[in-house]
């Protein structure tokens, strides 16, 4: 493959792939490339396409594009048609053939696969059309839609690698990390911190080699961004790396990437290759002289790596303890040298901010917090998926107006943010505009943007134990407030879920997450209090009424709920007869049926299954 | 291979082979036990001393990481591995009732193996699948939407005698 010898060469080669690939002509947008895509069918759907079209000679006519994640999981796997963009959900192998005749063919549209807002009942055609997508500013996630990210032409085609041929050509390091300082953006992996100023230091720091790094190790339980865009768009982060190394001055770059995530590691081991045979990575990068190379690390499922010193140790093939730092890994990070650590979504922004200036990135958002970012929505919540919006939106604004509130009619409760770092925030905060600040103010954090919705039937204190129980197995022992003070917590937290605590135990949780906020030696042992502060801050009463009541309010601490059969509504069905797993359940055919409370481990099986509301959690 | 008294020769090839793909460097130790774990689905004993030669890496060390990071067994695990997703999006929408189900079903708990040998059972943090929790996988074959009714069904795929 010819090499990319400069910003003319790359636009001479745009060009090229524009007009060789892109035509008018009519283009079925498939998700396929990315896990949920996968789960939900979408092989068999791209492969029923290409069949499809082959069947009524129309191969040649109309262009299949297999994308990664287009962010709104609910509904995979998605079709959209081009041109006119009207979207399918949902698609199957089945719907395939009425596809192609009625709406490629007749113009005709399947009512059936359109999305429905579940807000208004409406049923939307084309993605301007969904809820879910109006509020959004997809900059960074929306380029995934144009994209398969195995063929590096079609990054190409869309602008890509020409922030990186920019920057080569035309602007000096110093000058790089002026723009990325100018335009505010914050590390998107949870500590918020400057990112141009982390390269100025990194760059002014003594020591040779330097490195850099791609932190994408997504631990944080319910947030998926960083995998949505290795899967998805896996150049825009190495070429955020490439102009990074350059800024720094670094040849040596890192990405370490979960284990968890295998289909990241084989797009971006995909993408890494392409990147060197156009001369992107490598020797000489452009003929400009510069040499940059990226190797990628497999981590080996320990949440704790998340954190820049730990990730480090394991990347030196150590157990991945993390270390005070005293000295900023900056100066002294992998093996002791300089080290640039960015979360994957800021190395996703970095181009963006090149290609359209400073000025223009630090319009979005508020003060403080600039530009946009990803978060999860998940749990709860209607439409589920990766939703990309400005910074300062209101929490309101994300949950109801894009999320589609919540399924079944329940009641919201709380949303958590920052994973086991962060804290939940009760209704009464949900016009919180979201930004760092903010969510600290409240007691939460941005963290790497998971949002997890929680309804009603959510026991705020079975969520606190279950983040303290979290960190407890995740906690690496290093220290003793961690180690100790999260194993502590934990007994208090499953005393009270037991029913078996006082008040004064609330004190002691309370003091303990104090101490071990103030004490631990990392960012996990210092923010491992939050969830357990922020529930009862704002949920006091719920805690309550486990220690005084004995009572979840949830129904869900399996030690305070009992299962019994309403008799009015009993059928004799026997379908929770069949489903008890411990042959606790009794009756004749037709008859009420019984729970023997002795035999009854609360497993909800017949709750579950019982079709007339005879079952009742109390 | 854990019970002959040295290595075969056939597994000091591999074990050398994989070795070979990352340079024989230090730092990818991890890498290195984890392409060892997909060959053997554990860790034996001797490919963690073998390792610890080739790299020059005392093996306090290796065996340090070996059981720092959740990824890795020392121990052998079941034909078939079974991983519950305990994310936070999969935990409220009930994915500790799966987890029940599941060892209800195997009768074995977390990190243990079948006495049959065709299950192991392990949890997981995040798959990053949230959109389709709660999750369970095994082997390489990804269930969305589980439920405790949906369990056996699942299992029964892998399983002849379950």
């Amino acid at each position: 493959m010819k090499k990319v010898r400069n910003l003319q060469d790359l636009e001479t080669l745009r060009k090229s792939i524009l007009q060789e690939k892109y035509s008018e002509k009519p283009c079925i947008i498939i998700s396929e490339k990315s896990t949920c895509c996968y789960l939900s069918g979408s092989k068999e759907v791209v492969e029923g396409f290409k069949d499809g079209l082959k069947n009524f000679d129309l191969e040649n006519q109309i262009d299949i594009k297999s994308t990664g994640c287009l962010g709104f999981c609910e509904i995979e796997p998605i079709v959209i048609l081009e041109p006119k963009g009207i979207v399918y959900q949902k698609v199957k192998k089945e719907d395939i053939l009425e596809i192609i005749t009625e709406t490629i063919l007749n113009d005709i549209i399947i009512d059936r696969l359109l999305y429905v807002d579940p807000v208004k009942g409406k049923k939307c055609k084309t993605e301007e059309n969904m809820p879910f997508y109006k509020k959004q500013r997809r900059f960074v996630l929306g380029n995934n839609r144009f994209i398969d990210p195995l063929v590096i032409d079609d990054y190409i085609a869309i602008n890509g690698y020409k922030a990186l041929a920019t920057v080569l050509e035309k602007i000096n390091p110093e000058k790089v990390i002026n723009v990325i300082k100018q335009s505010g953006l914050r590390g998107r992996g949870g500590g918020g911190f400057p990112t141009g100023r982390k390269w100025e230091y990194a760059r002014k720091a003594e020591g040779d080699p330097k490195y850099v790094i791609c932190n994408a190790d997504e631990g944080d339980p319910g947030a998926y961004m960083d995998r949505s865009l290795l899967e998805g768009n896996p150049h825009s982060v190495i070429e955020g790396m490439i102009i990074g190394a350059y800024a720094i001055g670094s040849h040596e770059g890192y990405v370490y990437v979960r284990n968890e995530y295998p289909l990241a590691v084989k797009h971006l081991e995909n993408a890494i290759k392409q990147a060197e045979e156009y001369g992107f990575l490598g020797k000489n990068i452009m003929g400009s002289g510069f040499e940059f190379n990226i190797e990628i690390s497999r981590g080996g499922g320990a949440f704790v790596c998340g954190e820049s010193t730990a990730l480090m140790a394991s990347l030196e093939g150590k157990p991945g303890e993390p270390r005070a730092k005293y000295v900023h890994t900056v100066e002294k990070g992998l093996w002791n040298k300089p080290t640039n650590l960015n979360n994957v979504e800021t190395w996703a922004n970095v181009p963006l901010i090149i290609n359209r200036g400073a000025d223009w990135y630090s319009k979005i958002g508020t003060s403080s917090s600039k530009g946009t970012k990803i978060f999860s929505l998940v749990g709860k919540i209607n439409n589920t998926g990766l939703v990309e919006v400005p910074m300062g939106i209101k929490l309101r604004e994300i949950i109801y107006d894009i999320g589609g509130g919540i399924p079944d009619g329940k009641k919201f409760k709380a949303v958590q943010t920052g994973g086991p770092s962060g804290g939940c925030i009760p209704e009464s905060l949900i016009d919180l505009p979201v930004d760092y600040e903010k969510l600290s103010e409240a007691g939460s954090m941005m963290g790497s943007g998971g949002m997890i919705v929680m309804d009603e039937d959510t026991c705020m204190v079975d969520v606190a134990k279950y983040f303290v129980n979290f960190l407890r197995e995740e906690s690496c022992g290093k220290c003793v407030p961690c180690r100790e003070g999260l194993e502590r917590m934990g007994e208090i937290l499953t005393d009270i879920t037991e029913g078996k605590a006082t008040n004064q135990d609330l004190e002691l949780l309370e003091d303990l997450g104090g101490v071990i906020k103030d004490t631990a030696l990392c960012a996990l042992g210092g923010t491992a209090s939050n969830p357990v502060l922020s529930t009862i801050q704002y949920f006091k009463e719920e805690y309550k009424d486990h220690i005084e009541h004995k009572k979840c309010p949830a129904g869900v601490c399996k030690a305070l709920i009992t299962f019994t059969i309403d008799e009015n509504k009993c059928t004799g069905c026997g379908m929770c007869i069949k489903q008890c797993p411990q042959d606790a359940i009794s009756g004749e055919k037709k008859k009420p049926h019984k729970i023997d409370q002795d035999k009854c481990i609360k497993c909800g099986a017949c709750y579950g299954t019982c079709k007339f509301n005879a079952i009742k959690r109390k | 291979m854990e019970k002959q008294g040295e290595l075969e020769p056939k597994d000091v090839r591999l074990l050398n082979a994989i070795i070979k793909k990352y340079d024989g460097k230090k730092e990818f130790l991890i890498c290195i036990l984890q392409d060892i774990q997909n060959v053997f689905e554990y860790l034996p004993r001797k490919a963690l001393i073998h390792v610890s030669e080739k790299l020059d890496i005392p093996l306090i060390q290796v065996y340090g990481v070996a059981t720092f990071f959740k990824a890795f067994s020392l121990v052998p695990r079941g034909g078939h591995t079974c991983t519950v997703c305990l994310g936070t999006a999969c935990h409220v929408r009930g994915a500790e009732k799966v987890l029940d189900k599941v060892k209800r079903s195997l009768d074995i708990d977390v990190g243990e193996t079948t006495k049959d040998m065709q299950f192991s059972l392990k949890t997981v943090n995040c798959l990053g699948a949230c959109a389709l929790g709660p999750m369970m996988v095994v082997d390489d074959d990804y269930h969305g939407h589980m439920a405790q009714n949906k369990v056996d069904e699942v299992l029964k795929k892998y399983s002849s005698t379950f």
